[in-house]
C-alpha cells in the first residue's frame, strides 16, 4: 500500500476502448448536452416536440397552409361537410370530391353531400389567393391548392361554418392567434415572474415580504371571476389588436405568480448551495454570482416551467373567448371558433365545427408531455 | 508544521474574540422575531501560524456557523475576528464590508463538506479553479490561467488533462481534491476545512487526509479543521477546540486532550467513539439524553442535564472557561477535582508535532 | 441448509437494468445468519449493502430485479422441519406470504427514520397500529403494549410521547421509536440498515447499546449494515465484508479485525485513522477510487486497486469464496485458485 500521492489511475484499464470514449464524451459534456441526451431518451416528448414544431410552423405561416381567405364567406355555402383528400384512384392521385347541395323541401335548408362522381384535382405548392408571409411579402403560394386555378369549385378540407367560411383556413389562422397569445402571455409572466421572484429570492428581507404578500393576495383571488370581470370591462369598441394585447396582459397578470414562486424558491435554495457560497468566497461580485452561477443553474428548470405554463394560457384564452369575453369576431382564435359550435343544433348539423377543440387538445397535450420531458431532463445530476 | 520552534516565534494568525452568531426565530405573516438560536455564543480562540486547530462537537453545536463567520460567508452577530495579513498587520474582519473583504479572500480559503454540492455542475474544472484567479487574482489571460490550473491539479494528484471535464465526471474523492485545489489557487495562508472528509468513503478519506498533510508541509498552510470524527481529529490536529451547544467547553493540545480530558463532555464524547477493535468493546455507559437545542439551552452549565458529575451549582451558575493547565482551558465547575480518562494511548511515543505544540502553552484569548 | 441457520443467502444476484447499462448491484453474495447472532455487513458506499437486504425483504424496486440465487429462511416452526424452509427469492415481493414474513418474522430498521415515520400521525397511533397488525388485542391493550415497547427502548416519558409527532422528536428518539416499531412483531430476524449513520456519536453509542441489549433479551438475530468499521467491531459477532456487489471476506469479528485475510479488508482496516495511532503520519491508502457500477472491472472487482493483484489472473477471472480453517471465508486468488465459471 503506497502512501505517496500519485495521479489517479486511468479509468480502470480493463474497460473496453469504446466505453472509454463514451465516458470521455460524457466527462466533458456541458449541462445542455446532458439535458439533451436525457431528453432524447424520452420518446413521447420527442414525438410531442415534432408535433409542436409542425403546429408552430403552421402558426407562423397560416396563409401558406390555408386554402381560402379566412374571412371570405359564402352565404350559399353554409355548413358544407369536409372534403377528405384522396391519394389513390386506381393509381396515385391527389384530389377531393366535389360537393353538391340540394334544398331539403321540409326544412328548407341546404343539405350537402359529397359527389363521388366529380373530382377536383389538387396540387402541392399551387397558387391561390394572395396572402402576405410574415405580414410583409405578398405571395400566392399555398401548400395545397386547386390544380386548375380557373375552376370556381371551392375546396373545404374541413367543411364550412354557418356563414360558409372555410373551417380549415380559419383553424389555421386561429392556431396562429391562440398559440401566439399563449407564448406572449407566458413570456410576459416569465419576465415579471423572474424579475420579482429573483428580487424576492436573492435579496430577501422587506422586498421579499412585500412581493410574497402580493403573490399570496393574487393567488388567493379565484382567477375565473377576475378574468371574467377584467375582460368584461374591455370596451367593445377596441380594435382586434388592442383586445388581443389586453387579453394577453390579463392572462399574464394573473399567472406570473406561480412562476415567481418557482423562481424565488430556486433562488432561495441556490443561495444556500455550497457552490454559491464558494463563489462568494472566491471573491465573485453579486452580479457575477447571480448571472454566472445562479441563473445558468436555473434556466433549464425555468424553460420546463414555462413550457408547462403555455398550455394553461392556451386553455385560458380558449375558455375566455368561448364565453365571448376574450377575443371577439372578427378575430379568429380557437376559442372564437369553438364559439360557433356553442349551440346544439350546429353540433348536430355540422360536427366538424368541434375540430378546433381537437386542435386545443393535441397542442395542450403535446406541450404538457414536452414540458414533463424537459423537467425530467433538466436535472441530469439527480 | 511548527517543529521545534521556540514559542515566541509562534505568531497568531487568527484570533477570535467573543464571536457570537444568533439566528432569529421568526414566525407569522409579519415575521415577528420570537427568539434566537444561539448557534455560536461568545466563542474565543486563536490559531497560530502553521498549526492545525481542530473544532469538534456533535451536530448542531455551531461548528459550521463558526467556520462560516470566520470566512465571512455569514455576518457575525458580535465579536472580533482579528486576522494577520501577509503584511503583518492585524485587521478585524468581522466588521469589514464585502468590498474590503474581497482582497483578503486570497489569504483565507475554505474546503466544504459536501463534494457534490460545492462544485458548480454547470462549469468545467478549468472555469471552477480559474474563477478566483480571474476575479481576485486578476489573471485575465486564459492561457496563463489554464497553466496555473494544471499546476493546481497536479498538486492535488489529479491529471491536468481533466480540466475540460465537468464535475459530474469525478468521484467524491476526486471532487474533494478539486475543492482543495480551488482553495489553494491563490496561495492562501489560512484554510478553513469544514468536515472535509466526512462525506467520503473510508478508503478515500485516507487519501484526502494524506493530501492535506502533505500540502500543509509543502505550502506552510494553517488549517482550521472542523470535524466530528475524533479519530480523524486526533490524526491531523495539533490543538483541539471542543464545542457544545454553541459554546467552547474545552481547548487543549491534542495529546493532552485525548490522554486526559478535563471536561465531562469531552470524556463522554471519547468514550462514545466506536473503536475498530472487537477486543476493546466498550464497557461504557453512554451519555443519557440528547443535545439540547441552542434556541432553548438549559440553565447553568449547558451540559448539566446529561452530566454524570453534576452538582447543585452546575444547574445554577454557568462555569467560565478557565485555564486548568498551561494551554488547557476547561469550562466546568468541577474540572479541578475530576479525574477523567481519555483514549490517547500513553505507551506510544509522541509525535514531534503534537509534542511541540503541547509544550507551547497556547490557548484561547479571554 | 445447515439446521443451525435461520437465514442462508446463497449466490444472490440482483441487477438494475437501465438505459445506461446494467448495474450488477449484488453479484453473487452468500452468507449465513444463526439465531441470536449479530451479522455485520460492512462496505463502502454503493457496494450493494442496501440492495442485499432489500432483496432479502423482497422490496427491490424496478428497474432492479433479483436474477439468481437463494434466500433460504427458516420460518417459525409448527410443522415438520422441511416445511419451515422458504426461499424468499422465489416469493412474490408483494404477495401475501412475503408480506406475512416481513411483518412477523423479519423486521427492518431503516436508515432514515424521518422518512419511515408518517408526519401526520402521532407516534402512538403508528405504534398501536403496528402492534395490532400482529396481535389480536384491544386498542387499550395495544396502547399498553406500545408504551411497554417504548419503555423497553428507553424513550423517556413514553405515555407523553405517544401523542407527539415524529418531527417533534430528536434524531435519537426517532430511531428508538423505529426500533420499538420493529420490535412490535417480536421478529426473529431484525435488519438494521445503517441505523446510526444519521445520528451523533453519543446518541449512536446509546442506540448500539440498546440494540445489543435487546438482542440478548429477545435472542433474535440481527443483520447490521454499516460502513463504519468501528461500529462493526463494537456490535457484530460475524462480519461480511462487501466490495462492488461481491463478498470479499466473511468471518468471526475477531478474525476479521485481527487476522484479516483479504487484501481489501486489510487495506480498509489500515486506512482508518485510529485514536491510538501516531498523529500526522501519512496513512496507508487504497489507490484510486471505487469504479462506477457500469464500469465494473473484469475479474476480481478489487484487482485494479489491489497491491497484491496478480496480472493475468486477478483481472481475468473472478475468485470463488474459499473456506479457511478458522471459520473465515475469502474470495481471493492468494488463497485459492478456484474461479467462478462465467
Ligand atoms: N441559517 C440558519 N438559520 C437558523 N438556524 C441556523 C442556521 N444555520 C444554522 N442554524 C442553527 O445553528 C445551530 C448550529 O448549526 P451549525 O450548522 O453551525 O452546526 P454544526 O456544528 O456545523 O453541525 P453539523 O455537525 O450538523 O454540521 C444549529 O442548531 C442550527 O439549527
Ligand atoms: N434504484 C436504483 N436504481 C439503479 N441502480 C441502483 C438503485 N439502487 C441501487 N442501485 C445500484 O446498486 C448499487 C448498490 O447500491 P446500494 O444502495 O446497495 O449501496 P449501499 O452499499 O447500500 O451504499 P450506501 O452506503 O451508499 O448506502 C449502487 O451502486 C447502484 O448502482
Ligand atoms: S459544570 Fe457541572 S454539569 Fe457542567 S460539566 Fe462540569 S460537572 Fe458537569
Ligand atoms: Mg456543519
Ligand atoms: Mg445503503
Amino acid at each position: 500500500m503506497s502512501v505517496e500521492l500519485q495521479p489517479e489511475a486511468e479509468i480502470s484499464a480493463v474497460a473496453k476502448p469504446d466505453s472509454l470514449d463514451k465516458a470521455d464524451a460524457v466527462s466533458v459534456a456541458s449541462n445542455w448536452k446532458l439535458v439533451w441526451w436525457r431528453f432524447r431518451k424520452h420518446r413521447l416528448a420527442m414525438v410531442s416536440g415534432v408535433v409542436l414544431i409542425l403546429i408552430a410552423t403552421i402558426a407562423a405561416f397560416p396563409g401558406f397552409f390555408s386554402t381560402q381567405a379566412p374571412h371570405e364567406s359564402d352565404s350559399k355555402g353554409s355548413f358544407m361537410p369536409p372534403q377528405g383528400i384522396h391519394f389513390w384512384d386506381d393509381g396515385p392521385a391527389f384530389f377531393v370530391n366535389a360537393t353538391k347541395g340540394a334544398r331539403n323541401p321540409r326544412t328548407l335548408r341546404m343539405e350537402w353531400v359529397l359527389d363521388e362522381g366529380e373530382t377536383i384535382p389538387l396540387r402541392l405548392f399551387g397558387r391561390g389567393y394572395e396572402w402576405k408571409a410574415l405580414g410583409l411579402f405578398p405571395t400566392r403560394l399555398h401548400l395545397v391548392a386547386v390544380a386548375n386555378p380557373d375552376t370556381d369549385k371551392p375546396i373545404h378540407l374541413l367543411g364550412t361554418d354557418r356563414l360558409g367560411r372555410d373551417q380549415w383556413s380559419r383553424l389555421v389562422h386561429g392556431t396562429q392567434v391562440s398559440l401566439s397569445i399563449g407564448l406572449l402571455a407566458v413570456f410576459l409572466s416569465t419576465v415579471i415572474g423572474i424579475a420579482l421572484g429573483g428580487i424576492s429570492g436573492y435579496f430577501g428581507g422587506l422586498a421579499d415580504m412585500v412581493i410574497q404578500r402580493v403573490v399570496e393576495l393574487l393567488q388567493s383571488i379565484p382567477p375565473i371571476p377576475i378574468w371574467l370581470a377584467l375582460s368584461a370591462a374591455l370596451p367593445r369598441s377596441w380594435s382586434v389588436t388592442t383586445t388581443y394585447l389586453a387579453i394577453t396582459g390579463i392572462l399574464a397578470l394573473i399567472t406570473w405568480t406561480s412562476l415567481a414562486r418557482e423562481v424565488r424558491g430556486r433562488f432561495l435554495a441556490l443561495r444556500e448551495e455550497d457552490f454559491v457560497v464558494a463563489a462568494k468566497l472566491s471573491g465573485c461580485s453579486q452580479m457575477r454570482i447571480v448571472f454566472r452561477h445562479m441563473v445558468p443553474t436555473m434556466n433549464s428548470h425555468i424553460i420546463a416551467a414555462v413550457t408547462l405554463a403555455i398550455p394553461v394560457m392556451i386553455i385560458n384564452e380558449t375558455f375566455l373567448s368561448f364565453l365571448g369575453l376574450g377575443l371577439r369576431p372578427p378575430a379568429i382564435s380557437w376559442g372564437v371558433l369553438l364559439q360557433e359550435a356553442q349551440n346544439l343544433q350546429s353540433v348536430a348539423l355540422a360536427p366538424w365545427l368541434l375540430l378546433p377543440g381537437l386542435a386545443v387538445i393535441i397542442t395542450v397535450l403535446a406541450l404538457n408531455i414536452l414540458g414533463d420531458g424537459l423537467r425530467d431532463a433538466a436535472d441530469p445530476y439527480h | 508544521m511548527p517543529v521545534d520552534e521556540p514559542p515566541e516565534t509562534k505568531q497568531t494568525l487568527l484570533e477570535v474574540n467573543g464571536l457570537s452568531k444568533y439566528f432569529p426565530i421568526k414566525k407569522g405573516v409579519l415575521r415577528k422575531i420570537l427568539g434566537q438560536v444561539r448557534a455560536v455564543d461568545d466563542v474565543s480562540f486563536a490559531i497560530y501560524e502553521g498549526e492545525t486547530l481542530g473544532l469538534v462537537g456533535e451536530s448542531g453545536c455551531g461548528k459550521t456557523t463558526t467556520a462560516r463567520c470566520i470566512m465571512r460567508a455569514m455576518d457575525p452577530t458580535a465579536g472580533e475576528i482579528m486576522f494577520r495579513k501577509a503584511s503583518g498587520d492585524m485587521v478585524d474582519i468581522a466588521a469589514l464590508p464585502e468590498r474590503e473583504m474581497r482582497p483578503l479572500r486570497r489569504e483565507i480559503q475554505m474546503i466544504f463538506q459536501d463534494p457534490y454540492g460545492s462544485l458548480n455542475p454547470r462549469m468545467n474544472i478549468l472555469d471552477i479553479l480559474g474563477e478566483s484567479l480571474l476575479v481576485i487574482g486578476g489573471m485575465t489571460d486564459r492561457e496563463e490561467r489554464s497553466e496555473r490550473v494544471a499546476e493546481l491539479l497536479r498538486l492535488v494528484g489529479l491529471r491536468p488533462e481533466y480540466m475540460q471535464r465537468f464535475p459530474h465526471a469525478f468521484s467524491g474523492g476526486q471532487r474533494q481534491r478539486i475543492v482543495i485545489a480551488r482553495a489553494l489557487a491563490l496561495n492562501p495562508r489560512l484554510v478553513v476545512a469544514d468536515e472535509p472528509v466526512s462525506a467520503l468513503d473510508v478508503s478515500v478519506q485516507a487519501q484526502v487526509l494524506n493530501l492535506m498533510l502533505k500540502l500543509q508541509q509543502e505550502l506552510n498552510l494553517t488549517y482550521l479543521f472542523v470535524a466530528h470524527d475524533l479519530s480523524v481529529v486526533k490524526h491531523i490536529c495539533d490543538r483541539v477546540v471542543v464545542m457544545y451547544v454553541g459554546k467552547i467547553v474545552e481547548v487543549a493540545p491534542t495529546q493532552a486532550l485525548y490522554e486526559k480530558p478535563k471536561h465531562p463532555y469531552t470524556a463522554a464524547l471519547m468514550s462514545a467513539v466506536p473503536v475498530a477493535d472487537p477486543r476493546q468493546r466498550a464497557a461504557m455507559t453512554p451519555l443519557e439524553g440528547d443535545v439540547p437545542s441552542p434556541a432553548n439551552p438549559p440553565s447553568g452549565c449547558y451540559f448539566h442535564p446529561r452530566c454524570p458529575y453534576a452538582v447543585d451549582i452546575c444547574s445554577q451558575q454557568q462555569p467560565a472557561l478557565e485555564e486548568g493547565a498551561p494551554g488547557h482551558f476547561v469550562r466546568c465547575h468541577r474540572a479541578a477535582e475530576l479525574s477523567l480518562s481519555g483514549i490517547g494511548d500513553l505507551d506510544r511515543p509522541q509525535t514531534v508535532a503534537s509534542a511541540s505544540s503541547s509544550d507551547a502553552g497556547v490557548g484561547p484569548i479571554g | 441448509m445447515n439446521p443451525d441457520h435461520i437465514l442462508s443467502v446463497r449466490d444472490l444476484k440482483t441487477r438494475f437494468l437501465m438505459d445506461e447499462g446494467t448495474a450488477k448491484a449484488v453479484d453473487g453474495v452468500s452468507f449465513d445468519v444463526s439465531p441470536g447472532q449479530v451479522v455485520g455487513i460492512v462496505g463502502e458506499s454503493g457496494c450493494g449493502k442496501s440492495v442485499t437486504i432489500k432483496s432479502i425483504l423482497g422490496i427491490v424496486q424496478k428497474p432492479g430485479e433479483v436474477v439468481g440465487g437463494e434466500i433460504l429462511f427458516r420460518q417459525r416452526g409448527n410443522g415438520a422441519a422441511a416445511a419451515e424452509m422458504v426461499d424468499l427469492a422465489k416469493l412474490d415481493g408483494r404477495g401475501k406470504e412475503m408480506r406475512a414474513i416481513r411483518g412477523s418474522d423479519i423486521a427492518l430498521i431503516p436508515q432514515e427514520p424521518m422518512a419511515a415515520l408518517s408526519p401526520v400521525h402521532t407516534i402512538g397511533n403508528q405504534l398501536v397500529e403496528a402492534v395490532r397488525l400482529h396481535q389480536d388485542v384491544s386498542k387499550r391493550r395495544a396502547e399498553e403494549l406500545a408504551i411497554e415497547r417504548m419503555t423497553e427502548v428507553g424513550v423517556p416519558n413514553p405515555a407523553e410521547r405517544m401523542s407527539m409527532y415524529s418531527w417533534e422528536l430528536s434524531g435519537g428518539l426517532r430511531q428508538r421509536v423505529m426500533i420499538a416499531m420493529a420490535l412490535s412483531c417480536s421478529p426473529r430476524l431484525l435488519i438494521a440498515d445503517e441505523p446510526t449513520t444519521a445520528i451523533d456519536v453519543t446518541t449512536q453509542a446509546q442506540v448500539l447499546r440498546l440494540l445489543r441489549g435487546l438482542q440478548q433479551n429477545h435472542g433474535m438475530a440481527i443483520i447490521f449494515i454499516t460502513h463504519d468499521l468501528g461500529v462493526i467491531a463494537q456490535v457484530a459477532d460475524y462480519v461480511v465484508v462487501m466490495y462492488l456487489g461481491r463478498v470479499m471476506e466473511t468471518g468471526p469479528v475477531d478474525d476479521i479485525f485481527h487476522n484479516p485475510q483479504h487484501p481489501y479488508t486489510r487495506a480498509l482496516l489500515e486506512s482508518i485513522p485510529s485514536v491510538h495511532a501516531l498523529s500526522r503520519e501519512p496513512l496507508p491508502t487504497i489507490e484510486g477510487s471505487i469504479p462506477h457500477p457500469f464500469n465494473r472491472p473484469a475479474g476480481c472487482p478489487f484487482a485494479p486497486r489491489c497491491v497484491a493483484a496478480m496480472p493475468g489472473k486477478c483481472d481475468r477471472r473472478t475468485p470463488k469464496p474459499t473456506q479457511l480453517n478458522g471459520g473465515q471465508s475469502v474470495s481471493c486468488f492468494l488463497h485459492n485458485d478456484a474461479a467462478e465459471e462465467d
